[in-house]
């Protein structure tokens, strides 16, 4: 069953003549360029001292330090942001993968009842736009209590991420033959012991790409926490970082050094599992 | 992009039998059924409910605000012990009215479906064509590969933030980079047209990625040999492009675009954080105008709750559309 052909196609650039090798080099290195300017500029704006950012010289370096990065510690409230980001990323995953990787499983290699609708669910969730769900849901969550609480955050982040990523799982799990279940069946596992022990071993790729989604969904996400988190001290990162930014007061010098921050264990999560994107995207996908 | 069809081929050994997995054991097949679809049900619960719980229920409670004129002030509310009780009527569908009469409202849509298709048709031609160049055998591919990956890595907030700076008219390198090239600056958020362009191409950076990622797996997957007997035919590398790529590509290029299509028709951060909506509201989506309504001056819960019906009816008679569409091509999912 496995269709997905990893192995970079020989022949057709084999036969490529120094000119287009330059042209492609060229064109990968510019749009590279456009990739990695923005990021490159942060970082150094972020090295700039107190004030660095009010300069409108194009200047790369200007007396590098890590001023902005210990304000950003010592006068902001961004330890407790990146607590409560950290938190809810980190559960938002670790629950994420799991519903996604049962789900999937079930939808893979059962067939029940409802397999079909509850595909077309799944799908159908991803339409659902934040403006018609968030005020309900607000009113939920108020009604729970759970307003300004982080488990109520981390149940919303779930129905933007398992839904995607239930079906990633499943057309993995797809791409495994269905023999190695037998054979675990055989071997005296029950269903769910041949999921865990056997299946979930096997897809770490696709788990891999899984956690990084969910962990993206909960690590980025601005418009629920902006509403559910309102109270100081349960602020995201998303939410707090608003600040730095207002209508009547900025500060970049603050922004830039704490979005480098942010995007770091972002960067670190994306690298671990960057090798696994690609085959774990589209496994299945292609299958005739 | 991973998404299968949901056919499941059937092995000889199972033949044509409804429970597809285990030929074997088809002996009491009640029993077995129950306890299997018992499995499957235990694993598929949670997120059933989650989602039944926190889509399904706000769901039809937004449907039902729509049709009323609820707003903050009329609301039920507890403050302390005294419980105010809700006070909003029932006007049918007055709501859906206001807004479809609303100049604003087509004043929206038509700059949503712009940036909808101009983002789309950038993401998926860049990343196509990204994808295509990554797929060759050349030095230093893993590193080009990871680079271009990298905006994909960077949480959607902040490089809405980044990208501010950058656009910042005193500041931003965008304008130094004019001005050391002695040419004049540009106001580039100040100005409806240059600020349009600026959020398409911010949206452009952050989505190209992921369409580059999906389309080169796609790629990497289409057998060889159908390259190699083309070249054998003597085909140009357009036409191979054109009857070999393109069509192999299909399935992985209809349901990134549909994801891609929803996802930025419903792109909140990018637009809220980068211009809040400005100048004026020219720069607002449908989405950002409704989170507005809801959560700006005095909250038009009902108001809000019927512009996100209206999107979700667009967004579902697009996918039936384009469903059908594919379809009729033949494909099947």
């Amino acid at each position: 069953m496995s269709t997905v052909n990893t192995r970079p196609v020989a022949g057709r650039g084999d036969r490529r003549g120094p000119l287009a090798s330059v042209l492609l080099h060229a064109t990968l290195i510019a749009a590279s360029v456009v990739s990695l300017f923005p990021v490159v500029w942060l970082v150094l704006t972020s090295l700039k001292p107190r004030d660095g950012w009010l300069s409108a010289e194009l200047e790369l370096f200007n007396q590098p330090s890590l001023t902005n990065y210990s304000r950003v510690f010592s006068e902001t409230e961004f330890p407790v942001w990146l607590l409560n980001s950290v938190v809810a990323a980190g559960l938002t995953t670790v629950l994420g993968v799991f519903l996604a990787s049962t789900t999937g499983y079930a939808l893979s290699r059962f067939s029940f009842p409802g397999r079909r609708g509850i595909m077309w669910l799944l799908l159908i969730t991803q339409m659902f736009p934040v403006a018609i769900l968030i005020v309900p849901l607000y009113n939920l969550m108020a009604a729970l209590g759970l307003l300004n609480q982080i488990p109520g955050l981390i149940v919303a982040y779930m129905t933007i991420a398992v839904p995607f990523c239930a079906w990633m799982m499943k057309s993995y799990f797809d791409s495994i033959p269905r023999e190695i279940d037998q054979a675990g069946l055989i071997d005296g596992l029950t269903p769910f012991g041949t999921f865990w022990r056997v299946i979930l071993p096997l897809a770490r790729p696709s788990l891999a790409v899984t956690a990084f989604y969910c962990f993206m969904t909960a690590w980025g996400e601005v418009a629920y926490a902006t509403v559910f988190m309102s109270q100081e001290d349960k602020r995201t990162l998303g939410v707090g970082l608003q600040q730095f930014v207002g209508q009547h007061w900025s500060d970049w010098g603050l922004l830039t050094a704490s979005a480098v921050l942010i995007a770091v264990p972002a960067a670190a999560v994306f690298l671990v599992v960057q090798r696994h994107l690609v085959a774990g995207l589209t496994s299945g996908a292609t299958k005739s | 992009m991973a998404v299968s069809t949901g056919r499941v081929r059937s092995t000889p050994s199972t033949g044509a039998h409804h429970g597809r997995r285990r030929g074997g054991r088809s002996q009491g097949p009640l029993r077995r059924a129950l306890g299997r679809h018992w499995y499957a049900w235990a694993m598929v619960a949670p997120v059933l409910i989650v989602i039944g719980v926190l889509i399904g229920w706000p769901l039809l409670r937004g449907v039902y605000l729509s049709l009323t004129d609820a707003t903050e002030a009329n609301v039920g509310r507890t403050i302390g012990v005294n419980v105010i009780p809700a006070s909003y009527e029932f006007v049918g569908l007055g709501n859906y009215l206001d807004i479809l009469t609303s100049s604003l409202f087509w004043d929206k849509l038509t700059w949503t479906v712009i940036w909808t298709v101009s983002c789309v048709g950038l993401h998926y031609g860049l990343g196509l064509g990204l994808a295509m160049l990554l797929h060759r055998r050349m030095r230093f591919r893993s590193v080009y590969r990871m680079l271009l990956i990298l905006p994909w890595a960077i949480p959607g907030f902040v490089a809405a933030f980044i990208w501010r700076y950058l656009f910042n008219s005193e500041f931003g390198v965008i304008n130094a980079m004019l001005k050391a090239a002695g040419l004049g600056t540009v106001g580039w958020l100040d100005d409806p047209t240059t600020a349009k362009l600026a959020v398409i191409a911010v949206n452009v950076w952050v989505g190209v990625p992921f369409m580059m990622v999906a389309l080169l797996g796609g790629l990497q997957a289409i057998p060889s040999d159908l390259y190699e007997a083309a070249a054998v035919d003597g085909a140009t590398p357009w036409q191979r492009f054109r009857h070999i790529t393109l069509p192999m590509l299909r399935p992985v290029s209809a349901t990134v675009v549909l994801l891609g299509t929803i996802w930025t028709f419903n792109m909140f951060p990018v637009i809220f954080l980068i211009t809040r909506g400005g100048p004026g509201s020219d720069t607002e989506i449908l989405v950002t105008y409704a989170f507005r309504e809801a959560f700006t001056g005095v909250r038009n819960y009902s108001g809000s709750a019927a512009w996100g019906v209206i999107i979700l009816a667009l967004l579902i008679v697009l996918a039936s559309v384009y469903r059908r569409a594919l379809r009729r091509q033949g494909e099947v999912w």
